[in-house]
């Protein structure tokens, strides 16, 4: 009874988000206040019912309710009650489902937060997403129902993939979700500011908290993503350039570039048209990014979906929205010339160029993904594109784009002195360059990347505390209290977050140079040396889970002569599935993780263990980290708070126009 | 400078800009593709030696070996026509199994193929496209002989 009322829920859901798709639009173009004061409500609803549809899909899967084919495929009455919780969109249909939600969550944001928006406006942001979120929910209930039920039911299910058995993947697939749908409140912006013809100012600001809060969400989705794939998969790995990663990056990519590109059209009411494309083309690869992994075009764990409809029903939708988008552009574009004048030297010519290499970035990636399915769909032969291409692509490409993020916020925007602040932090490059080539020597890697890699990482790091102090400097004679309190929450953001990429590039440069992975067979009581560490393997003991038998691995970590503790690796039989899976045991510190995973048991009782020392891998993360509060800081700035209201205030009395 | 030529240098710079990335993109892209083959492929001698590129078949039975120290192992590719001796030495992936379909990327080296990696899957009943590609180009080519 409860999946039906779940089905039944979801069709109301479907019905609402057709309301709010069709009457607010109509409205906007019409002028009717009652019409357009639709949306608001019907978004609520909509949400209300995909709430009550998800609640009574978690319902049958707490309840091992084995009769509905989704949770007697992916549960199991012995699974943990976290992943009874979770297993819910470790598959195909419920992952989609989690994605209405997460669409319908943010326009019930966008109906919360935006009541300053001029009701037009408003409804217009409202119809657009109301359109994707009637494709999405259709998309559910046609070809992929998640409340099926199976009749006769079965007496135990299948249990859920092992490889989604973990804490990682509890927070992974709402966060990435939240990021990729969240860039449809971007493009709803966009596309209503292009139905109504203003493209100002006014319009950008509105939409820059939504974008950035989008973007906070899909790095950190990412970064948890990276982190799972590092401790759970077993080899050490952090990122593969996997279709499905590339599937989360080329939005990031072309989100960062959308982030920046919007600070300029709010600031200068430069780069209209730019910011339009962009806003188009983040979600377009939003949608990309869905279609790839879950049309099944590309095979892996995260492929649920091997049914030819639903891929074509994804790529249909692909096709109308840029379709579409790019029609009314066209149309449209007439009116996005002009804006604010700025010179060759300007922190303008800065942005736009990381703008356009951030673009490259994102297409090679788009080139590297669809190339291999492309040649596959069309039958002329099976090639495969790894990780040499990114990493030889990626490296001259981010280069530039490093180096100009830390030199253009010292530019001022419209137009500078080249020589003059060439000449500034000059010394500071300079500086970077024997920072990076001594460190690099120092750690005995002196190669080129590492050298290149660090003198990034300190560059970003010394023109950081420049920047700082020179911002700290402005106001000479105030108090140091009322100087840092000068500094507004969108500084930081931007400051914290460029930090945040010289913290990650240290990572990514130390971990690739001068990680060391030895495999090798052990016995009970033989050790192993790597990286300055002893490894003393003290046998392996049964462990077994809920719904997994498990031998684990017992190594002593010796350095020095001093044991540092006791890592237990396990490999563990899921018993539903039958399926083997490698535990790895980390040893977790600032400068270095070292990190162990058991292979396969020989006849003689001997195992076969690989050993991994990876130096300064937590600094990947901690530099997301620092990119995600960075985010956080410049989508909470008080300014569009109070620009807010003025808004509100204007459009009333009909004159907002392009904000200086 | 004036306004029109600060804006044409603007654009000309962009455009060099973009086409310096494009070029770069374009010839990493060439250099790095890794080709597929297939035993029998491999076997006509249309595989490339001293080159990287993948295999796929299943594992053949009875042909996993593993040398004294325990971590080279020896196994063999097959796409039922045909069989190409696999060297690698390294931890396989949990389901590596006899008789399972199996991807492998490395080069050719007197006529065996030294892995560098051997790719794992996620899903113990899951065939790697390449290794069903692999047995169905074979026995398309067995129909068409005893025809």
């Amino acid at each position: 009874m409860i999946p039906e009322l779940g089905h039944f829920a979801l069709i109301l859901a479907l019905v609402l988000s057709l309301v709010q798709a069709v009457v607010p639009l109509v409205g906007a173009q019409r002028n009717s206040a009652a019409l357009m004061a639709v949306g608001r409500p019907a978004a609520q609803g909509q949400f209300f019912f995909i709430l009550f549809s998800y609640v009574c899909l978690t319902w049958a899967f707490i309840q091992s309710d084995f009769s509905v084919q989704l949770a007697a495929s992916n549960s199991h009455s012995e699974t943990p009650l976290m992943y009874k919780i979770t297993g819910v969109w470790g598959n195909h249909e419920g992952s989609l489902l989690l994605w209405a939600m997460s669409l319908s969550l943010w326009t019930v944001a966008v109906t919360v937060f935006s009541r300053h928006l001029p009701d037009a406006f408003l409804a217009r942001v409202l119809g657009v997403l109301g359109l994707v979120s009637a494709g999405f929910i259709s998309f559910t209930l046609v070809t992929s129902n998640p409340f099926e039920r199976l009749l006769p039911g079965v007496a135990e299910g299948r249990d859920l993939n092992p490889l989604l058995q973990d804490p990682g993947m509890i927070i992974h697939p709402p966060l990435l979700y939240m990021g990729y749908v969240g860039f449809s409140v971007a493009f709803a912006f966009a596309i209503a500011a292009l139905l109504s013809g203003r493209l100002d100012a006014a319009w950008a600001r509105w939409s820059r908290p939504w974008t950035t809060v989008a973007w906070v969400f899909l790095t950190a989705g990412i970064a948890v993503g990276s982190g799972w794939a590092y401790y759970e998969l077993g080899w050490g790995g952090w990122w593969f350039w996997d279709p499905v990663e590339n599937a989360s990056f080329m939005p990031w990519l072309l989100g960062t570039a959308l982030m920046h590109s919007l600070a300029v059209t709010e600031k200068r009411g430069a780069f209209r048209s730019w910011t339009v494309l962009l806003a188009i083309g983040a979600f377009s690869l939003s949608l990309l990014g869905t279609f790839l992994v879950r049309s099944g075009v590309i095979t892996s764990v995260h492929a649920f979906a091997t049914d030819p409809k639903r891929g074509l029903y994804i790529l249909a939708l692909l096709v109308i929205v840029i379709g579409a988008s790019l029609l009314l552009y066209a149309a449209r574009a007439n009116k996005l010339m002009g804006g604010g004048s700025f010179s060759l030297v300007s922190r303008e010519t800065s942005l736009l160029a990381n703008n356009v290499l951030l673009t490259v970035a994102s297409a090679s990636v788009l080139l590297g993904t669809l190339y291999p399915l492309f040649l596959d769909a069309l039958n002329l032969g099976k090639i495969s594109v790894g990780p040499p291409y990114f990493e030889a692509v990626f490296v001259p490409l981010m280069t530039p784009v490093v180096v100009l993020m830390m030199f253009g916020p010292f530019l001022r925007w419209k137009d500078d002195d080249l020589l003059a602040e060439v000449r500034r932090v000059a010394p500071i490059f300079v500086a970077s360059v024997a920072i990076g080539v001594g460190s690099a020597w120092a750690v005995d890697h002196l190669t080129w990347r590492t050298a290149l890699g660090l003198s990034l990482a300190a560059w970003v790091v010394l023109a950081s505390l420049r920047l700082l102090a020179r911002r700290l400097g402005e106001r000479a004679g105030a108090s140091a209290g009322s100087r840092l309190r000068s500094i507004t929450a969108s500084w930081w953001g931007m400051w914290l977050a460029h930090l945040g990429i010289g913290i990650f590039i240290i990572g990514v440069t130390m971990v690739g140079s001068l990680d060391r992975h030895l495999d090798v067979k052990m016995k009970e009581g033989q050790h192993a040396e790597l990286a300055g560490y002893t490894f003393v393997f003290r046998g392996v003991v049964d462990a077994d889970g809920p719904n997994y038998d498990a031998a684990r691995g017992n190594i002593e970590l010796v350095r020095d002569g001093r044991v540092l503790g006791m890592l237990d690796p396990e490999k563990r039989l899921y018993r539903a599935q039958g399926m083997p899976m490698t535990e790895a045991a980390l040893d977790i510190g600032v400068f270095r993780d070292v990190y162990v995973s058991l292979g396969e048991q020989l006849e003689d009782g001997s195992w076969i263990v690989s050993l991994y020392y990876k130096p300064f891998i937590s600094w990947i993360w901690v530099g997301c980290v620092l990119m995600g509060l960075g985010g956080i800081f410049a989508a909470a700035d008080r300014r569009y708070r109070r620009l807010a209201a003025r808004d509100a205030a204007a459009a009333v009395d009909g004159r907002v126009g392009a904000a200086a | 400078m004036k306004a029109r030529s600060k804006r044409l240098m603007l654009v000309g710079g962009g455009v060099a800009l973009l086409v310096a990335a494009v070029a770069l993109v374009l010839s990493a892209f060439q250099q790095n593709l890794v080709f597929f083959h297939t035993p029998t492929e491999i076997a006509e001698g249309k595989a490339p030696v001293g080159k990287t590129f993948r295999v796929g078949g299943m594992v053949e039975d009875g042909s996993i070996q593993r040398e004294a120290d325990g971590v080279t192992v020896r196994f063999a590719i097959t796409d039922t026509a045909k069989v190409i001796p696999v060297t690698y030495k390294g931890t396989l992936p949990d389901l590596f199994k006899e008789g399972k379909g199996a991807v492998v990327q490395g080069k050719l080296e007197g006529g065996v193929f030294q892995a560098t990696e051997v790719l794992a899957k996620h899903d113990e009943n899951y065939m790697p496209p390449e290794a069903a590609h692999a047995v169905e180009q074979a026995q398309k080519a067995s129909q068409t002989l005893s025809q």
